[in-house]
């Protein structure tokens, strides 16, 4: 199987860890994986994108065109890369910052999850990129959630490894929401 | 019999290709003798320039590394670097020193590199005929500057004994010249001092020495030598700009 | 398993050169490279090793060809503009036939150009960037893992041949994060650095030159270094082939054009279409007989690069007569860098 995912926000609100997290655990899984950064112009509070591809043989390319799931943080990410979520995918949307009313995608499954008040609620508004990944990995089955807690001790600095037990909870969560909205 | 005047063994037993008065003869000389007085020449390695003195590894009995034009100083700071235990000098020419190898020299000499520079300035470009060089003086007239250097539009020449001395990381720096039984002395005395100061493993050290060119200067050898005394050591000044540990 | 470890393309080639025993890196800060010369500054002081952020380019090859005249392992980094810079220093090392390795992680131009991923430096790396017709090796990775095994690779090329090499990358591979297993350094027969300067002790005088002035000494010295090229040919050339043996149609692409290409080429084949991926890892020597093999059954070519056309003409050299050679680039620029659904029309097209 292969795996392809763009996650986009502003700076801060981690989407790139969210990224390298999902890479670590990957390769836990023994997969291959390519992590592919990218960032706007503005160095502090910019944008900032990446792009994960998952594959258990070749990766391929490191950058898509379509991808088919897209994470989505904030307003300016839907505006900028919504119309690019390849038709049948999957669009997840921080439905907390994001308002969805203009956005016209009948051709996708668009999953709504207020992740900044499910963070909030767990205690701490900097998990919203914990939340998402929870959504996707039930949502699609790339990586699971075991592999998601051990991947914490390499995408975290030592010194914040005491927060995995709060990210988990975070992540458990977001695949919670995820398996509600199925059911 | 006593054998008082001999060949340095660090020296080969050639003939130069050296114009008659060039004082780039004296000058190896001068280097070979330092090197055979602290014994370096088995763990010496020079590093050639472009220019007259391109032939280094001609007539000096040491391993070579010929540099591209003006990068004498950063090879030799990559051959010290790989190498610490060795002995390492340039020799390079004006043009090749004071005008495309600036950068080098500069920065070279700031960070202090333990490798010893031999710079011979003699107003010209030798080896390709005799254009204007950075240190042709005010006035002086090459092939490419047919009407006399003009300070206006070429600048003053450049001084790089004094320049390099205001440099944190040069312990030594001084400007030398070889016309003259007198000065060949001090020059030998001032050279064994550069050479003295990376033997005992104490930084940069610089010897500008002024030499004659009498064919790109059109003078005869006795002419020559004698500007090198005159026009050129009134704007050269020679002397010890730098001397950190006082040797 | 071994461990895989989860690491940026950059960082691969620091790891590479530490593992391949090099201790001598000589470079100057620029976009998208400064990862290289960041980790050995902060790893060589541990190694014994020495790090110089030189005053230029310039300086810093120069200082490279200094460090590799003493027979050290030692290497450079750079982007683009850097690299064009070091020309003179790499045109003196192999006239000087000194070893060291030169990476260029490539970034758009001409001039001060822009900092996304390019491949416009395709000529200027395998035609011999400076004065007086000279090649070095130069290798393409197109992943971290070949980012890591083809700096390794390098370094043991220019001590067997005596000659720089460099490794072509871009900002996608040197930016991107994959797994890494960190191969231990390979036991590979090399041979004594006889020529290299160490002051001659009792031994004879040792000189490190590109200048030869006597009658017929130049001309031989070129007929030897065109000997070496030609031995490159028929030892090195490293490709990749995908999906060729049956394919209708063959696409090229090198580096991480090749990585995107691929993925247009899975989509394809998901849709019926035969298509292969042939890709050069070794852009001197260019792999000519394997486009002559490939081509003898596969007549139509796609070649794909992020510049307008460069590594085509070598494919066209090199492939059967027959083949049919088309052409698909984009010039590199913010933006620029094609999508695997853009190659997959492209393919449709060509097929």
């Amino acid at each position: 199987m292969r795996y392809d995912l763009f996650i986009a926000g502003f700076g801060g609100q981690g989407a790139l860890l969210a990224g390298n997290l999902l890479s670590y655990a990957a390769i836990i899984e023994g997969k291959n994986v390519s992590f592919f950064p990218s960032y706007g112009v503005e160095k502090r509070g910019g944008a900032a994108m990446c792009t994960v591809v998952i594959a258990d043989g070749d990766v391929g390319s490191p950058v898509i065109g379509n991808p088919s799931v897209m994470i989505v943080l904030n307003q300016t990410s839907l505006d900028k890369f919504g119309a690019k979520v390849k038709p049948g995918g999957v669009c997840i949307v921080n439905t907390s910052l994001v308002n969805l009313d203009a956005f016209e995608r009948s051709d996708i499954e668009i999953i709504r999850v207020p992740m900044n008040e499910i963070a909030m609620e767990l205690g701490d508004a900097r998990m919203v990129n914990m939340v998402a990944v929870g959504v996707y990995a039930a949502k699609t089955g790339a990586v699971n959630p075991a592999a998601l807690e051990e991947a914490l001790k390499s995408a975290l600095p030592e010194r914040n490894h005491k927060f995995i037990p709060a990210n988990m909870k975070a992540i458990i969560a977001g695949t919670e929401f995820a398996a509600s909205k199925s059911s | 019999m006593q054998q008082v005047f001999k060949r340095p063994v660090s020296l080969k037993d050639v003939q130069t290709h050296f114009c008659p008065g060039c004082h780039h003869g004296t000058i190896h000389r001068l280097v070979a003798e330092a090197m055979d007085e602290y014994d370096v020449q088995k763990r010496t390695i020079g590093v050639a320039s472009v220019g007259c003195s391109v032939f280094l590894y001609g007539y000096f009995d040491i391993d070579v590394v010929e540099a591209p034009h003006g990068r004498a100083p950063a090879v030799a700071t990559g051959v010290k670097r790989a190498r610490p235990d060795s002995f390492v000098f340039t020799y390079q020419g004006d043009g090749d020193l004071a005008a495309i190898g600036t950068a080098e020299i500069i920065h070279a000499a700031n960070r202090g590199e333990d490798i010893t520079v031999i710079f011979v300035n003699n107003t010209t470009y030798g080896m390709t005929g005799g254009q204007m060089a950075p240190t042709t003086l005010v006035g002086q007239k090459t092939s490419t500057s047919p009407y006399g250097r003009n300070q206006h539009k070429d600048g003053a020449p450049i001084r790089m004994a004094e320049l390099l001395a205001q440099l944190e990381g040069v312990a030594f720096s001084a400007r030398v010249a070889v016309n003259s039984p007198k000065n060949l002395i001090d020059a030998k005395r001032q050279i064994k001092k550069a050479f003295r100061y990376q033997v005992e493993g104490k930084g940069f050290s610089f010897i500008e020495a002024l030499s004659a060119c009498p064919t790109n200067w059109g003078m005869n050898a006795l002419a020559a030598n004698e500007r090198v005394g005159s026009e050129m050591a009134d704007y050269f000044r020679l002397g010890v700009y730098k001397n950190t540990e006082n040797l | 398993m071994t461990k895989r470890l989860f690491v940026k393309g950059n960082e691969a080639v620091a790891m590479a050169a530490i593992e391949a025993g090099c201790r001598y890196y000589f470079g100057y800060p620029i976009t998208p490279q400064s990862d290289i010369p960041e980790y050995l500054s902060r790893e060589f002081p541990r190694l014994n090793g020495e790090f110089i952020q030189a005053e230029s380019e310039v300086a810093s090859i120069n200082m490279l060809l200094g460090a590799s005249a003493t027979g050290v392992r030692a290497m450079t980094s750079s982007s683009s503009p850097g690299i064009s810079l070091k020309q003179e220093g790499i045109s003196y090392m192999a006239g000087s036939e000194l070893p060291g390795v030169i990476v260029n992680v490539s970034r758009s131009g001409p001039g001060l150009g822009g900092i996304d991923a390019s491949q416009s430096d395709y000529f200027q790396a395998v035609k011999g960037g400076g004065h007086g017709g000279y090649h070095i090796v130069v290798l393409a990775p197109a992943s971290v893992q070949e980012m890591y095994d083809l700096t390794m690779l390098a370094f043991d090329l220019v001590d067997i041949y005596r000659m720089p090499a460099m490794v072509l990358a871009d900002s996608v591979v040197g930016q991107m994060k994959e797994p890494l297993v960190p191969n231990s350094r390979p036991a590979t027969d090399l041979p004594a650095k006889e020529w290299a300067v160490r002051g001659k002790g009792d031994g004879e005088q040792r000189v490190v030159k590109s200048l030869f002035l006597g009658d017929g000494e130049l001309e031989a010295h070129n007929w030897k270094l065109h000997r070496k090229y030609q031995d490159l040919k028929s030892h090195e050339c490293r490709w990749e082939a995908f999906h060729t043996d049956d394919a209708d149609l063959l696409v090229s692409a090198f580096g991480s054009t090749a990585r995107i290409a691929k993925t247009a080429i899975m989509m394809a084949r998901e849709e019926g279409l035969k298509v292969g991926l042939l890709r050069p890892i070794t852009l001197y020597p260019f792999p000519e007989r394997a486009f002559a093999d490939v081509t003898a059954r596969t007549k139509k070519v796609l070649v794909v690069e992020l510049n307008t056309g460069q590594m085509v003409e070598d494919v066209r050299l090199s492939v059967a007569r027959d083949a049919e050679v088309g052409f698909y680039g984009r010039p590199p620029g913010a933006g620029s860098l094609p999508t695997p659904e853009e190659l997959l029309e492209q393919i449709k097209k060509n097929y």
